[in-house]
């Protein structure tokens, strides 16, 4: 190509940069910026801005095991409708149990579930009974479970932090059974973690007529669950307070349409008043009034929250929680209400938490060694190759220049090994440098005139080059496949430091060269 | 001009790598134990646990820190961190409590100690299940250890076959001194230090390549000479290259290490070994491998000594 296009090409590369950058530069974007060019900064990673980052792990065998107590409920239905009798029938974790009064109508059962549950299959019966049979659902199933549990559970995140209201927060799966949850710049974890983890399962159980004994079993047929009792100034744990409830629950948080807080009143504090669909207001209807004078409980994540006697049938779909916690409370237990419940509870896998001081403190540190860094890379590069040096000096200035770019472009996230990863970057850059300098150095030595050993030092160099850009780039895309978050940011800002390091201290200065020569302004050179 | 290394410098390397090799050999063996034994402490990403990063307003000592806490159990450790005072890390490991809510306890007891919210400042936070640690363990050895293969198997592709497996070795050689000096130094094995790792595989091998690149270009310029003499030669010939190329590098690294922080103090400082080992490998490790299988292929040649 000839020395003036490349020169024109080169120099709508850097307006190409020159506009991506300009957001990032320029705060607020200036009115007359058209608005189909870039407008994002460099997105700094929550290492830098602060903030928490979440992963999340769904229990997925709990909601196989919840997805089996159905499917056994269904099944019990099912056998008493064809009068196939049994003396057992229960969950055991993933596997049902079952045992026939006839063994002779095991053919029966193997009908039935043929037509009525193709996704059950039997199992082996491992420590069984004679007779018995152990029942799980096929993989297939066991997988399209957790698949959905794992979904259903994103979009209820999603949605509670949506109402949450947290400025670019980042919701996405990670792995097979993870959820990745980051909100830069929040104020308190504690509170975030709270209102996303909470598995919000919300119950409404009778409290058992007999008044429980803490020192026997619960009666057949009944539990024991308790209510936490808190100091009304501290929120301290006072103690806890144990209720006898009947097991089977009458209603739950699924017929919710609405959740409200309301203000406190001179008797209580704030409250969550929950607004019913017309299934949940008929069935909420029906059961007050079979119940009057008895205790509802009402129950979230096997918590009690308040147990109030029924007066009389409560018509018009609207129930409230009361319970004393304060306004954010309050607020927090109304967006995971109307939110909904999440399919199985989700573990904390992992957590990293950034506060904003520290952050500011390490993009100060972390350009305070890119300075440095980059000063005494710039000085050796004069002293030791002159003027040669001043055209690895200029390239590295272009290198760092189009690096910024193409985060921006990229979108990609600048974090503190990121930064390193910059200035590491400025150190193997000039590397390209050294190896054509030595090269041309050594034509000289030769004898050949300077376009001569100009031409065969970039000519020489280059494989090897190539080479150590491409290794150092492998590894650095097995970083990128192995790591997560910060480092992440590394291994993206090593790679497109290596593409744009053999882009300018090799194509770059190489023009710059040609140029020189073409205009006949070097006949001796500075190396 | 100015030359660190004359042109016509030459110094009888593959002449000297018997005392390297044995001086390696007893580095890598003495890397691979103490690999088991203490083995490497592992940091919150792989051993799974909480840390809290505490900065202090006032003055406050540790044993002040440690009696806040005493009542969490005394599996929170409290270490001095960093150049400023004041400020400490507290650790504590997987636990049968829910990991999510250590923190919290953590926070509410220096709150109730030390009078308030605004007495001290939690700069991060992390927090790591057992399961994500052993998982992360697994794969950050196997990134390791394939990323080494991979780079043999490139230099093979672009030059011989045994000069992949000299790179291969070398690069191997690099990963368990320098894991060794780490372990000797009291590193926590976390994942920038694997990072460090991968970035010194894929530097390490580029003086192997500068020199492959050479002995490759000398070997077709004189086809008679003995390997060893080649090998030597293009070794002194592309010397200032590897040490400039390095010396760069440890430029930046040496800024990375005094103003980047304490967050990747590690990480510069496992570079900064890394690299250095991994120049002086492309020199005395690559080369001689390169060498012995060329003996291996063709005992008949008398064994003289190379580039004497």
């Amino acid at each position: 190509m000839k020395i003036g296009y490349r020169l024109a090409l080169l120099g709508v590369l850097v307006l190409v940069g020159v506009v991506y950058l300009v957001p990032t530069l320029v705060r607020p974007v200036p009115s007359w910026w058209p608005s189909f060019f870039p407008s994002e900064p460099i997105r700094l990673g929550l290492d830098l801005q602060g903030g928490i980052h979440l992963v999340l792990e769904v229990e997925v065998d709990k909601a196989v095991e919840t997805a089996l107590g159905g499917a056994m409920e269904d099944l019990k239905r099912e056998l008493s409708a064809a009068q196939i009798g049994t003396t057992r029938l229960e969950r055991q974790g993933d596997r049902i149990r079952l045992q026939l009064r006839d063994p002779g109508k095991s053919s029966a059962l193997s009908e039935l579930m043929k037509n009525q549950f193709p996704s059950l299959v039997f199992r082996s019966a491992a420590g069984g009974q004679e007779g018995e049979s152990v029942l799980g659902f096929d993989e297939r199933e066991v997988r399209r479970i957790e698949e959905f549990a794992v979904e259903q559970s994103l979009e209820t995140i999603r949605n509670r932090v949506d109402q949450f209201g947290v400025r670019e927060p980042v919701i996405q799966r990670s792995g097979t059974g993870g959820i990745l949850v980051q909100f830069p710049g929040i104020q308190d974890p504690q509170r975030a973690k709270d209102l996303i983890g909470k598995t919000a399962v919300l119950e409404f159980k009778l409290v058992a007529a007999s008044s429980a004994d803490p020192s026997k079993p619960p009666p057949a047929g009944t539990e024991v669950l308790h209510g936490q009792e808190r100091d009304p100034v501290t929120g301290e744990l006072r103690r806890k307070v144990p209720y006898t409830l009947e097991r089977k629950t009458l209603m739950t948080g699924e017929v919710i349409a609405d959740a409200r807080v309301r203000p406190a009143t001179q008797l209580e504090g704030p409250y969550v008043e929950l607004v019913l669909n017309s299934r949940g207001s008929r069935l909420f209807e029906e059961l007050t009034a079979a119940n009057v004078g008895r205790q509802l409980a009402i129950i979230l994540d096997d918590t009690v929250y308040s147990a109030p006697v029924i007066r009389e049938r409560i018509g018009g779909g609207r129930a409230s929680i009361t319970g004393n916690f304060d306004l954010r409370e309050a607020r927090d237990l109304a967006i995971v209400l109307r939110a909904g419940a999440l399919p199985a509870p989700v573990t904390l896998a992992e957590e990293r938490t950034v506060g904003p001081t520290l952050g500011r403190d390490s993009i100060r540190k972390g350009m305070l060694s890119f300075v440095v860094g980059g000063l005494l890379v710039v000085a050796f590069m004069l002293v030791y190759y002159r003027g040669a040096g001043v055209l690895a000096d200029l390239a590295l200035v272009l290198n760092v220049f189009f690096i910024l770019a193409a985060l921006a472009a990229f979108e990609a996230t600048l974090t503190l090994p990121g930064i390193a990863g910059l200035v590491l970057t400025l150190g193997m850059a000039v590397d390209a440098n050294v190896l054509v300098n030595e090269r041309i150095r050594e034509e000289l030595r030769l004898g050949k005139t300077v376009r001569a050993a100009i031409e065969a030092g970039y000519e020489r160099a280059l494989p090897a080059i190539l080479d150590s850009n491409i290794t150092t780039f492998l590894s650095g895309v097995i970083l990128f496949q192995f790591g997560s978050g910060p480092v992440k940011g590394f291994a993206v800002t090593l790679c497109i430091g290596l593409v744009s390091t053999v882009f300018t201290a090799v194509v770059c200065t190489r023009i710059i060269y040609d140029y020189l020569l073409a205009s006949r302004r070097l006949s001796s050179i500075s190396i | 001009m100015l030359q660190l290394i004359k042109p016509d410098t030459k110094i009888d390397f593959v002449g000297k790598r018997k005392y390297a090799l044995l001086a390696s050999g007893l580095l890598c063996l003495l890397g691979l134990v103490l690999l088991v034994r203490p083995g490497p402490r592992y940091g919150i990403d792989f051993a799974g646990g909480t840390l809290l990063q505490v900065r202090f307003q006032q003055q406050v000592e540790i044993g002040q820190v440690r009696a806040a806490l005493g009542e969490l159990g005394p599996e929170v450790s409290v270490q001095e961190f960093g150049t400023t005072r004041g400020e400490y890390l507290l650790r504590v490991p997987q636990s049968a409590t829910e990991p999510g809510k250590v923190g919290e306890q953590i926070r509410r007891a220096l709150e109730q100690r030390f009078g308030g919210a605004s007495s001290f400042e939690i700069l991060r936070t992390e927090t790591v299940g057992p399961r994500v640690g052993a998982e992360l363990r697994r794969k950050a050895f196997l990134a390791v250890l394939f990323a080494t293969l991979m780079m043999g198997v490139y230099i093979a592709v672009r030059f011989e076959v045994r000069f992949g497996i000299g790179a291969a070795v070398a690069l191997l050689h690099d990963v368990i001194v320098t894991t060794a000096v780490l372990i000797l130094f009291g590193y926590d094995f976390d994942l920038t230090i694997v990072a460090a790792l991968l970035t010194i595989v894929g530097f390490s091998v580029n003086d192997t390549v500068i020199v492959s690149d050479r002995i490759r270009e000398n070997m077709r310029k004189s086809r008679r000479q003995h390997l060893g003499t080649i090998i030597n030669q293009s070794i002194n010939e592309t010397l200032s290259r590897t040490v400039l190329t390095t010396g760069t590098a440890l430029l930046v690294i040496v800024a990375l290490y005094f103003l980047g922080g304490d967050v990747i103090h590690g990480f510069a400082f496992a570079l900064l070994v890394g690299f250095t080992v991994g120049t002086y490998s492309s020199i005395f490790i690559a080369s001689p491998v390169v060498l012995a299988f060329e003996r291996a292929v063709t005992p008949s040649r008398s064994p003289q000594r190379a580039a004497s």
